[in-house]
């Protein structure tokens, strides 16, 4: 009786011990996860709660859309800047506004930057401590860790020294009782296979790795005047180029970025990379769990248009398109344009839809938001035990491609990348591939995505050097335009027009629809990465990314939730940006406005 | 907690020199805008105290304050994180998940009744019974008030906390409310800006725990020595507006000159921050400098002051130039334009009369 299958094929089952895991710590925003076990402490069923709704594209309703940018961005401060470029691309798009190749490129750089920020930030500061423990490498013998270094890796720091300073900083940190952020958690553990030198190694990463960061997004500072949240106009780039002047980017700051470019790549190919393949290879059992839709289902929109305005895949640095059924002989292509094609249900989400057996494109999206629980959960609205994942039970909604649930990220868009032949991308995965002897199956899995999002910081700091060259072959062809403003002032837009933009944002496809009418915003609309990973069930009974990869994970001790932690960490969930979702169609403002 | 091992103690034991100690005390003075003298107090304070508890919660918000903290180039991060403070919750950092996470709320209470800083990212919604934020299945803000109950300050980190922020903007669907309107028996320090400078989140908790009492604030609760100007008072393009040199649109040649932006919409002649004298990521840029306007993100209901691209009609300047620039504002309601240039005019006339002279609450001069 509590055994079915799922649309999608996936076979649920609800009569073993449920498991709550709330919060989902180290990710962004608010995220609830509860699985269900069977006696050998296998998952059998997994449900995936967005716990927060902000209601932006309510707010943005009546505003000027050239200010769009300013309050998606606030969707998400982590992956800052993706938000307000989709966004100023969908009002683009709309106004029929070309941008100027410099803006291009500069947007390219911006965006790559926080790529590979992103990605460090999240193997090191968000994911590590799920296969890293802290605690072991007390026991690490400084001199060994230094000889393992030096075997992976070129990279100068890497004496025994310096990790016994490590080691000693560490060994004063938990003597003094006060553990802070490693406080209560799952040190000792089974489930954690690094050598105490692997572990001490990864600790001296993790502090050098949160120094660094702070480096790449100095591009954004250069560009859009600040990190987090930097600045961006529709119709190009505010910053001006002032070669022989000091009122704008002159070559002092140039010289910054392509300093900064160098240092990342050095930074990525001689820290993380080694650090990823020396993790992976001791954990070589996570490339057959976490599965899911990887290399079933997969998404992506293809990202960083070599020329300005041409959005052909063909121009794409990273191309895309759709996997469907686990055929990798064939990428379909995509059209958010298409009302059959990109559609969002809520028949298991809080909000009500007049026919909730039917889904909405953006463009024509309805909302009223509606929190109620089921007839199974147990608890109170306000001390939910336990959610009924056969009624509503997420700020969610779920996204559809053709009917379909997908996956996007860092995964799906190498896995798109190879299936369409893409040399570079292709190098990169049969190379690591060899280099841990796993076969490409391995790709589809909790340490695919870990792994896939890795290459993609190494792909992405190397891709910022071609994009500066770029940019700066244009410069020196004298072409200094930063901003076309031709459609600046709203009497020269249309009365009446829609836009889509869309990137290729760290967590994976993003996509913002906007309506303009009489220079103001009428509706919008944003369909984001942890939307179409977190997703909840749809009413023909497809369940999404993080509840089919937790499916089958066996749990070392159901009150130690490591495993969940990995396989939903390899996603780098961002819940701010997916729970914020709703679209509207304005007339039902007033019933939820309560002052 | 006497037992436990103070800052310094922590910074020898891990290999730190007495004299980088000291080095990290001078500079930690400098960015707090004290004079030198003051890096021996620090380093008495440093050297004498236990690692201060901290609760780093979050309620709705982007965690762009987390990413900014994380930022810091003076102190860095990691040294707030593993010596300075003990950073006992942060549900993005923290390595424990669920329950476990969780008893550590209740274990604070139970160890440092009275005695942690509650350090608040984002804000509560009210509607729907609070439950547009759940977090271990109950409404945010009863997390929020119970924390806040027995903690012994507040600081506000961001917008979010202190005025609201982007989801608190017209109409603000899910009742967002900043801290100060759900804790009132405690003292709430307001660190708006969206997000604030990384040194201003690490200066506002170096000064607390350097002197062990919360920095002056003004009368909105915002620490004086970063929030006491506005942009326009130290911006470097301040001569442009007064010379009347203007960019008409991006990328013209006043662009490229670096003219003032105000007629492009800048807010920073009514926005209290320290952009303009700090700057960001070290000291590289900031808005302004870098060819877009300011946002005024610092500012409460600063996403309901109309489009971030019309030119601002408070025409505030410090110095007692306020009134004179409010009835010429009056006069010329509307036309913004003309209101550039009578603000400049005044702008100008004002220094020449008063020689430099001026001064506002916060002491800052025109000159």
């Amino acid at each position: 009786m509590s055994e079915v299958v799922t649309a999608n094929g996936f076979k649920l089952d609800t009569s073993g011990k449920r498991v709550v895991v709330d919060p989902i710590c180290r990710i962004e925003g608010h995220l609830r996860i509860e699985v269900n076990v069977d006696e050998h402490n296998v998952i059998r069923n997994a449900v995936s709660t967005g716990n927060m709704w902000r209601g932006i594209e309510i707010i943005l309703k009546g505003r000027d859309p050239r200010d769009a940018w300013a309050f998606t961005q606030r969707i998400c401060g982590v992956c800052t800047g993706v938000h307000a470029l989709t966004s100023v691309r969908a009002v683009e798009d709309a106004l029929g506004i070309e941008i100027p190749a410099n803006a291009n490129h500069i947007r390219n750089l911006m965006m790559l930057a926080q790529q590979t920020q992103d990605h460090l930030v999240h193997f090191y500061h968000l994911h590590a401590l799920d296969w890293v423990d802290v605690v072991s490498a007390l026991e690490a013998d400084p001199k060994r860790t230094s000889e393992l270094q030096r075997s992976i890796s070129n990279w100068p720091k890497s004496s025994p020294g310096y990790f016994r300073d490590v080691k000693m900083r560490l060994k004063r940190f938990v003597e003094s009782g006060q553990l802070g952020p490693f406080a209560n958690a799952y040190w000792g553990s089974p489930a954690y296979k690094l050598p105490p030198e692997a572990n001490l190694m990864a600790v001296a990463h993790y502090l050098e790795a949160l120094d660094f960061q702070r480096e790449i997004v100095r591009i954004h500072t250069i560009f859009g005047g600040r990190n987090p949240h930097p600045n961006w106009i529709v119709g190009g780039m505010p910053c001006a180029f002032s070669l022989n002047g000091d009122g704008g980017i002159n070559m002092e700051w140039l010289n910054v970025v392509s300093s900064i470019i160098d240092r990342a790549i050095t930074f990525v190919d001689q820290v993380y990379i080694p650090d990823l393949k020396a993790v992976a290879s001791f954990y070589k059992d996570w490339a057959r769990i976490g599965r899911g839709l990887a290399g079933t289902n997969m998404l992506s929109y293809g990202e960083y248009p070599r020329v300005a305005n041409d959005w052909s895949q063909e121009n794409m640095l990273q191309p895309g398109g759709a996997i469907i059924d686990g055929d990798l002989s064939q990428v379909h292509e995509v059209d958010l344009r298409d009302p059959e094609q990109i559609q969002e249900f809520v028949a298991h989400s809080w909000y009500r839809y007049p026919d909730e057996q039917k889904g909405l494109h953006p463009w024509d999206g309805v909302t009223e938001p509606h929190f109620e629980l089921g007839p199974k959960a147990k608890g109170s609205r306000t001390r939910i035990e336990q959610l009924d994942e056969g009624a509503k039970y997420s700020f969610i909604k779920a996204p559809r491609w053709k009917g379909h649930p997908m996956e996007v990220g860092p995964l799906a868009r190498y896995v798109v990348a190879y299936a369409r032949g893409d040399e570079e991308i292709k190098a990169q995965v049969d190379g690591l591939l060899h280099d841990l002897d796993l076969p490409l199956e391995a790709l589809f899995s909790t340490l695919g995505r870990t792994a896939a999002r890795g290459l993609e910081c190494s792909w992405a700091a190397h891709k910022m050097r071609e994009v500066f060259d770029a940019l700066m072959a244009n410069l020196r062809a004298g072409d200094t335009a930063t901003a076309n403003m031709e459609k600046w002032e709203p009497e020269s837009w249309p009365l009446e027009t829609k836009g889509v933009g869309h990137v290729e944002a760290p967590r994976g496809s993003l996509g913002h629809w906007v309506h303009i009418r009489a220079g103001r915003i009428e509706n919008y609309q944003a369909v984001v990465p942890t939307t179409w990973n977190a997703s909840p069930r749809d009413p023909a009974g497809n369940i999404g990314a993080y509840e089919a990869a937790l499916l089958g994970t066996p749990m070392a001790d159901p009150e130690q939730p490591l495993e969940i932690l990995r396989t939903i960490h390899s996603f780098d969930p961002c819940l701010a940006c997916s729970t914020h979702v709703m679209a509207e169609d304005g007339r039902e403002l007033t019933t939820i406005k309560v002052r | 907690m006497s037992t436990e091992p103070t800052f310094y103690e922590i910074l020898r034991r891990q290999g730190i020199t007495r004299r980088k100690f000291l080095k990290f005390c001078s500079l930690t003075a400098a960015s707090l805008g004290l004079a030198p003298e003051f890096a021996g107090t620090i380093a008495h304070a440093l050297e004498t105290k236990p690692r201060v508890p901290v609760i780093w919660l979050h309620g709705l918000e982007c965690t762009c304050c987390t990413e900014s903290f994380i930022r810091s180039g003076h102190p860095l991060a990691a040294d707030v994180i593993l010596s300075m403070i003990s950073l006992d919750y942060d549900d993005t950092l923290m390595a424990a998940a669920g329950y476990q996470a969780e008893e550590i709320l209740e274990q604070t209470i139970a160890k440092h009744d009275g005695n942690y800083i509650l350090a608040c990212e984002g804000n509560p919604p009210l509607n729907e019974e609070g439950m547009y934020c759940i977090q271990a299945g109950r409404p945010y803000v009863e997390k929020l008030r119970r924390m806040a109950a027995h903690s012994k300050a507040i600081i506000a980190w961001g917008t979010c906390a202190s005025w609201g922020c982007v989801q608190a903007a017209k109409p603000n669907p899910t009742r967002a409310t900043p801290i100060h309107k759900v804790v009132t028996d405690k003292p709430v320090i307001k660190v708006p800006g969206c997000p604030p400078i990384a040194e201003v989140m690490t200066g506002v908790i170096t000064y607390i725990l350097t002197f062990d009492r919360l920095p002056e604030l003004d009368r909105l609760g915002r620490p004086k020595m970063f929030y006491g100007r506005r942009l326009h008072d130290k911006c470097y393009r301040r001569a442009h507006f007064d010379a009347g040199q203007f960019v008409e649109r991006f990328d013209d040649e006043g662009a490229r000159k670096g003219y003032c932006l105000y007629k492009m919409g800048c807010k920073g002649p009514t926005t209290h921050n320290a952009c303009s004298t700090m700057e960001w990521n070290g000291g590289l840029s900031w808005p302004v400098k870098s060819g877009h306007g300011c946002l005024g993100c610092a500012e409460e209901d600063f996403w309901d002051r109309g489009s971030f691209y019309t030119p601002t009609t408070n025409l505030n300047v410090p110095g007692g130039v306020e009134v004179t620039a409010d009835q010429v504002g009056k006069v010329i309601a509307g036309a913004a334009a003309a209101g550039v240039a009578a603000h400049a005019t005044v702008s100008v006339v004002s220094r020449l009369v008063r020689g430099g002279k001026g001064r506002d609450e916060g002491g800052s001069s025109n000159e």
